[in-house]
């Protein structure tokens, strides 16, 4: 299965995987209109200090936390990747609390959010991982 | 003081319409240009810092950047340019030497785009390179003038020792230091999976690049840094150099900031020290001078490695290169006066050395004409943009070219030329960790790859159309080339015709 991985050698901190995952989600066709105002919720997320950077988003983990800790089977985990039912959460954010990664977030629609590999979205390249200018982010199998 | 104020070459013009302060331009600018105005949730642009690097244009996500030039004017004099009055303010200012980077930018003629290429028609056919076989591959060194036998009869393999490219290109030297480990990794991957060399230009050897010592041609220069056995003898070729196309006469200085780490121990000096290189070598006022370091160098790798004497092309390069081709070089590398820099003096880069096309044409005529021109290949460099320039080269006299611009810029140069300043947006022309690691070796090999291999298509597709099917029967055609507005002197220097003419 393939996985968006991270290399922090080749992060620049640029952030333009986060808008390209917002503007992914918004669905429309053009990023100035989608992400006008300038505030995103984006699913992947740079952690930066110190000269270090990288982006974190769902490491779609083979014995998810997430999935285990779900009160109402909103998180499921197929084909190996884990994806929400935005009909089924209830907001209850266990999911968040026990993500390690911290690689879930609320959602302004009232459910949460986290990263589905754009599945629903781009369709087969997660947008984070095409937008990056370095190649610090792929999409690739490993063992 | 007022009269030193410079307006700003050009302007950032940003597209409030388009722009979702998304603060890439910001975060990928080290000149600082672009500024977050956290209340207003607004970039703004200093202009006056602005290199035209063109990182963030590059990198703007919803495409709200544009450089334009900013239109500000002196009174029109055709004499006296707004650039010309400009330089004039900063030497007030400042006393100093002018610095630039890469090539001579000035319009001098580019003969390269007055020569025009031959084609079949009719009575002898083109060949379609899709179809049928075509040779790029070349090799460099002296060829032997005698055949000789043993007592049995049989040949003697008297061939001197020789590189072989699989198409006349190689990458130019540029020294680690004066570009980054990235860029040099990228360009020694490169030249490894092309089956081409590239050259270290000189800074010396980093140690994590001694794998590549089969596509390496190592380079002495006045300065020797980075100079010992091992080095000598881990490339395929080395290279002495003498001169360099963008400073003729002059040597080099890598400033001492530029030098710490890595750098520094590459190149056997101490951290923070500059690393000058002197204008001559100070064991060579002669060609029996050079005689003497190139066959030092040949004992240092017994005698199994070419030896290439690189000099810029100068007034008198014809009568330095029949002495170069006496002296026991294997190759000649010349370059012309358009050849890029890290870092040169204003006056020398623009004003300084002659065209390469007209240095090219000469010396391989007078070599000729010696009966010499086998002692030595000659590679040629100094502004070579295209394969078409390639093609055109070789059927002037070269045995290969060297890029580097080109290279560079396939590598992400926009051709700023602020490479002095240290500060590379694009990771290639800075020691600056953070900048450097914006050079993806991983990407750019592939990129110098792609280049080279195109170009190697276009190659083929040309020799295909002149009815030639190899290199080796481009080399010195000249018939193949007509000149279009050029005199009667410039197409006898060239030795070509002029266009139409028979």
């Amino acid at each position: 299965m393939k996985r968006v991985y991270v290399n922090e050698k080749w992060c620049l901190g640029c952030h333009l995987c986060e808008y390209y995952c917002a503007f992914a989600e918004t669905g429309e066709k053009d990023m100035a209109r989608a992400l006008r105002d300038g505030k995103i919720k984006p699913r992947i997320n740079i952690e930066e200090k110190d000269g270090v950077s990288f982006a974190v988003s769902c490491r779609h983990c083979p014995e998810p936390l997430c999935v285990k800790g779900c009160i109402t089977g909103a998180l499921t985990i197929a084909d190996e990747v884990i994806t929400v039912d935005d009909d089924r959460c209830v907001s209850c954010y266990t999911c968040i609390l026990s993500c390690p990664f911290g690689a879930i977030s609320t959602s302004d629609d009232g459910a949460v959010q986290k990263c589905e590999l754009c599945v629903k979205t781009a369709g087969g390249m997660p947008a984070c991982v095409k937008g990056c200018p370095n190649n610090a982010i792929v999409f690739e199998e490993r063992g | 003081m007022a009269v030193n104020f410079l307006y700003p070459v050009y302007e950032v013009a940003r597209n409030y319409d388009r722009c979702i302060a998304c603060r890439v331009c910001e975060r990928q600018c080290a000149n600082e240009a672009h500024e977050f105005l956290t209340g207003e949730n607004k970039l703004v642009c200093d202009d006056a810092k602005c290199v035209n690097c063109h990182r963030c244009v590059a990198l703007c996500p919803t495409r709200a950047l544009k450089i334009t030039p900013s239109g500000n004017t002196y009174k029109t004099n055709a004499n006296w340019s707004g650039k010309t009055i400009d330089e004039i303010y900063r030497q007030a200012e400042s006393g100093g030497v002018l610095l630039s980077s890469m090539g001579n930018p000035e319009n001098y003629p580019v003969y390269f785009d007055k020569i025009l290429l031959n084609a079949s028609q009719v009575t002898n056919p083109s060949i379609d390179p899709l179809r049928e076989p075509m040779e790029t591959k070349v090799s460099l060194g002296a060829k032997p003038v005698n055949i000789e036998r043993d007592e049995t009869g049989r040949i003697k393999n008297n061939l001197p020792p020789r590189i072989s490219l699989s198409m006349p290109i190689m990458f130019s030297a540029m020294s680690y230091g004066s570009i980054s480990y990235n860029a040099h990794e990228s360009l020694a991957r490169a030249a490894e999976d092309l089956g081409i060399f590239y050259n270290t230009g000189e800074g010396g050897l980093h140690e994590d690049f001694y794998k590549y010592g089969a596509n390496t041609i190592v380079q002495v220069a006045s300065g020797r840094f980075g100079v010992h056995p091992e080095y000598l003898n881990s490339g395929a070729a080395i290279e002495i150099k003498m001169g360099q196309g963008a400073k003729p006469g002059i040597g080099g200085h890598l400033p001492g900031a530029k030098i710490f780490g890595d750098v520094s121990r590459t190149r056997m000096i101490p951290d923070g020290s500059d690393a000058i290189s002197p204008a001559p070598h100070h064991d060579i006022y002669s060609i029996e001078d050079l005689r003497q370091l190139v066959y030092s160098l040949k004992e240092a790798t017994g005698y199994k490695k070419p030896v290439i004497v690189k000099i810029a092309a100068v007034h008198n390069v014809t009568a330095i290169a029949s002495g170069i081709a006496r002296s026991g070089a294997d190759i000649i590398a010349i370059d012309g006066f358009r050849g890029g820099t890290g870092a040169a003096p204003t006056r020398i880069r623009d004003h300084v050395g002659i065209p390469i096309e007209l240095a090219l044409a000469g010396v391989d005529r007078r070599l000729r004409d010696e009966g010499i021109r086998d002692n030595v290949s000659i590679i040629v460099s100094g502004s070579i943009r295209s394969a078409a320039d390639v093609v055109k080269a070789v059927a002037l006299g070269a045995d290969s070219v060297y890029i580097a611009t080109s290279a560079l810029i396939a590598l992400g140069c926009h051709l700023c030329r602020s490479c002095h300043a240290g500060k590379c947006n694009w990771g290639i022309a800075t020691q600056v960790s953070e900048l450097v690691k914006r050079l993806n070796p991983d990407l750019g090999y592939k990129r110098l790859v792609n280049l080279l291999t195109a170009w190697q298509h276009e190659i083929k597709e040309m020799m295909g159309g002149m009815g030639i099917n190899s290199i080796e029967s481009l080399k010195g055609n000249r018939l193949m080339l007509r000149g279009v507005g050029l005199n009667e002197k410039e197409l006898d220097i060239l030795g070509i015709k002029h266009a139409g003419d028979g």
